[in-house]
């Protein structure tokens, strides 16, 4: 079963690396890992999406992270009412006779088009992971160049920040 | 106050009360070294930095207080890496002070450049790379204090040369405030209470106590515990001194080379309860079939120990010293008398399990057997030394057939098994205790991967005693080889058979060897009352195994026996 753990550490060089080398150490199934700052300068929060087979697989990983000196604090976002989303970014062969379909596509995905040329477009969108994929999906058929995806980032509902969880 | 980089290092030093350091110097650490020699601080040269990080491990191990280790950058740092995975496994307090590069040479493949905080950071508790002189009493500060609490840990400080050098003015930090870092001392009482109600429909309990009540003195409360209940103990290898060998309720080591009692025990226990154990392959044996009829409880201060090897029924977080207290005035609410009724059963079972297989060798052999030079030497410290081994045959002989009685007195690589451990850790343990008999045990293998070290322990007329087990081959290697592999002895001869006593000498360090049954009290009685570094090699029959043995991945009662 897929976890999304928001965790909370702290805004220092090195503390990635801590992080990502515990992650391939002990190794556990990441799927996707995602950083950056937050509303306090001196914290970084990262989203992990982790694979765990049972809940003893899940309490090492976070356990695990938790030792970490520089892990303030992990919530574990999966049961809980949250939104999740993820930002893509495609460049997609473009052929004058395909723009008008392309553009089409990005509309009923509420995507932008946010670089033309004579040969291809660069797609945006955000979402959760299935509509990227499904998204994805469809621009394959004129011949996608390329793809950058950030990896998920979530939140939970409410007007309790995980900080204060 | 104003100071440089290189004296605050020092002043931080002494604010944590550091007594020695074991250290290397070299270019980074240059004004690091001419502000020891100005402030006359006391420090060690071994003669390798392996020795010097294994030497800060040994006099932690052996007093309980951080070890301290310096090296200089690229391969003074690369030379620790081996003791600080060894010290990480056995969770030993440590904090190593490397030099760097300068902060303008960093990331440039600079001369003797490396990135030690990237190579040390799944080996280490915590470390820091310290690049602004105005960082360096607080890293200093927060190293001590991550080192030695919780679950301790080695925690390196990484130190640019420029830094040294850097002017700053001096405060210490008062408090600590890490966010992340909140280590539980006291846990949930309600888990206590479980166990105490485990405790009473229990009808073979048996406690497994680990390195963890070495490491937090807890030893003393322990065994009254013990003692009230008369609950049936055996330990791990890290456990060793915990519990005095003579106790009654004391059934030996359990794990590959375990008692045939303990070992036993583990399968027919219906309650087990792991006290700052890591439940480690070479204890577990096959891992989904240890203590099957159990419920299993965890003592530990480290809740990421809990379910990782074993799944436990119920978990005990926080410090022993707060647990174990919790736990034994539980157990006081009933008079000592009906504890020991009801387990009486089972302990006679586990009496009767030791008389019918104890440990034994043919002791009427007339060659020097291993196990009788360590009854010997146990004999003649009367268990009161401290006893430290290199990796191998030697120390499972050693674990098995020395009578040790105080916690701290046993000190081995038990999680990493680092061979060369032995002679560095006995002189930084000698440092640590210059009142006590240290005596370093290893085999012929081992010995020579840090013999340098007989340099260091004769410059500074350390007396410790190296007791060389010597067989002429890799013993443990071989014994794998001879048992598994068809008697393939692939590279496990010693082929040049060094005179050690001449290397020795060379070093030295008085030594003699020993050849004759009828020679062994007399000369290890002396060698041992000597007041002066001694070395004894002793020539060992080379195919004498370590028995009982547990065959890896089998189940603990699946022994192979001895005699």
């Amino acid at each position: 079963m897929k976890h999304t753990l928001a965790v909370l550490v702290e805004n220092k060089p090195g503390v990635l690396t801590h992080i990502s080398g515990l992650i391939s150490r002990r190794a556990f199934n990441i799927e996707s890992i995602a950083a950056g700052y937050t509303e306090e300068p001196d914290m970084t929060r990262i989203t992990i999406v982790v694979e765990a087979d049972d809940e003893y697989e899940l309490e090492q990983v976070v356990n695990q992270l938790s030792k970490l000196i520089d892990v303030i604090k992990i919530i574990d976002l999966t049961g809980q009412d949250r939104v999740h989303r993820e930002l893509a970014l495609i460049k997609v062969t473009a052929a004058p006779e395909n723009r008008a379909e392309i553009v089409n596509i990005v509309e009923i995905f509420r995507a932008h088009i946010v670089d033309v040329n004579k040969e291809t477009m660069i797609v945006e969108l955000t979402g959760e992971e299935m509509k990227i994929d499904a998204m994805c999906e469809l621009l394959e058929d004129y011949g996608i160049r390329e793809i950058v995806r950030t990896g998920r980032i979530a939140i939970g509902r409410g007007p309790i920040s995980a900080k204060e969880v | 106050m104003k100071m440089t980089g290189a004296q605050a290092v020092i002043e931080c030093l002494k604010r944590e009360g550091v007594e020695v350091v074991f250290g290397y110097p070299g270019g980074a650490v240059l004004t690091l070294y001419d502000e020891l020699y100005m402030a006359n601080f006391p420090h060690i040269l071994p003669k390798h930095e392996q020795g010097a990080i294994h030497a800060a491990d040994g006099y932690a191990r052996a007093t309980g207080k951080v070890g301290v280790c310096i090296a200089t950058s690229g391969p003074g740092a690369t030379n620790l890496i081996t003791g600080i995975a060894t010290a990480y496994m056995d969770s030993i307090p440590v904090v190593v002070i490397t030099g760097q590069v300068a902060v303008s040479l960093i990331g440039r493949d600079s001369f003797q450049e490396a990135d030690i905080r990237g190579i040390t950071t799944p080996i280490t508790k915590h470390n820091y790379l310290i690049k602004d002189v105005k960082d360096l009493p607080k890293a200093m500060k927060e190293a001590f204090h991550i080192a030695r609490s919780g679950r301790p840990g080695p925690v390196l400080v990484d130190i640019s040369k420029n830094v040294f050098a850097a002017e700053l003015d001096f405060e210490y930090p008062q408090a600590i405030s890490l966010r992340g870092y909140n280590p539980v001392y006291e846990g949930d009482p309600d888990s206590v209470d479980a166990v105490y109600k485990e405790l009473l429909k229990a009808e073979k309990p048996l406690f497994f106590v680990g390195g963890g009540v070495n490491l937090s003195d807890t030893s003393e409360i322990m065994r009254k515990i013990i003692a009230y209940t008369g609950i049936p103990t055996v330990t791990s290898l890290m456990g060793l001194g915990c519990i005095a060998e003579d106790d009654p309720n004391y059934f030996g080591m359990i794990g590959m080379h375990g008692t045939y009692a303990g070992n036993l025990s583990t399968t027919e226990t219906d309650l087990l309860i792991g006290l700052g154990v890591r439940f480690d392959d070479r204890v577990t044996g096959l891992l989904n079939e240890f203590a099957a009829k159990a419920k299993i409880v965890h003592f530990d201060i480290d809740a990421a120990e809990v379910n990782k090897n074993v799944r436990s029924h119920i978990k005990v977080i926080g410090n022993l010293e707060w647990s174990l207290d919790q736990l034994y005035r539980k157990i006081k609410e009933r008079p000592d008398t009906e504890w020991k009724e009801q387990y009486r059963p089972w302990k006679e079972k586990m009496v009767t399990w030791m008389k019918e297989k104890p440990l034994v060798y043919n002791k009427e052999t007339q060659r020097i057997l291993p196990q009788a030079v360590i009854e010997k030497i146990s004999e003649i410290t009367r268990g009161n030394a401290v006893i430290v081994t290199d990796v191998g045959q030697h120390q499972m002989w050693t674990a098995q057939f020395y009578q040790f009685k105080q916690p701290r007195s046993f000190l081995t690589s038990g999680g990493l098994g680092t061979m060369g451990y032995g002679l560095p850790a006995a002189m930084g343990a000698q440092v640590g205790t210059p009142g006590k008999k240290v005596i370093c045990i290893c085999g012929d293998g081992g010995f020579m991967m840090n013999c340098q070290e007989l340099m260091a322990v004769a410059d500074l007329n350390l007396p410790v005693k190296v007791i060389i087990l010597n067989n002429g081959y890799l013993g443990m290697v071989a014994q794998w080889q001879r048992t598994f592999y068809n008697q393939h002895y692939a590279h496990s001869c010693i082929k040049t058979k060094t005179d050690f006593v001449k290397l020795s000498e060379a070093m030295g360090v008085p030594a003699i060897r020993l050849e004759n049954k009828e020679d062994l009290e007399t000369a290890l009685e002396k060698v041992i009352a000597s007041d002066s570094p001694y070395l004894v090699d002793i020539r060992i029959p080379e195919d004498e195994d370590v028995l009982p043995m547990v065959p890896s991945g089998a189940r603990l009662d699946q022994m192979i026996m001895g005699g």
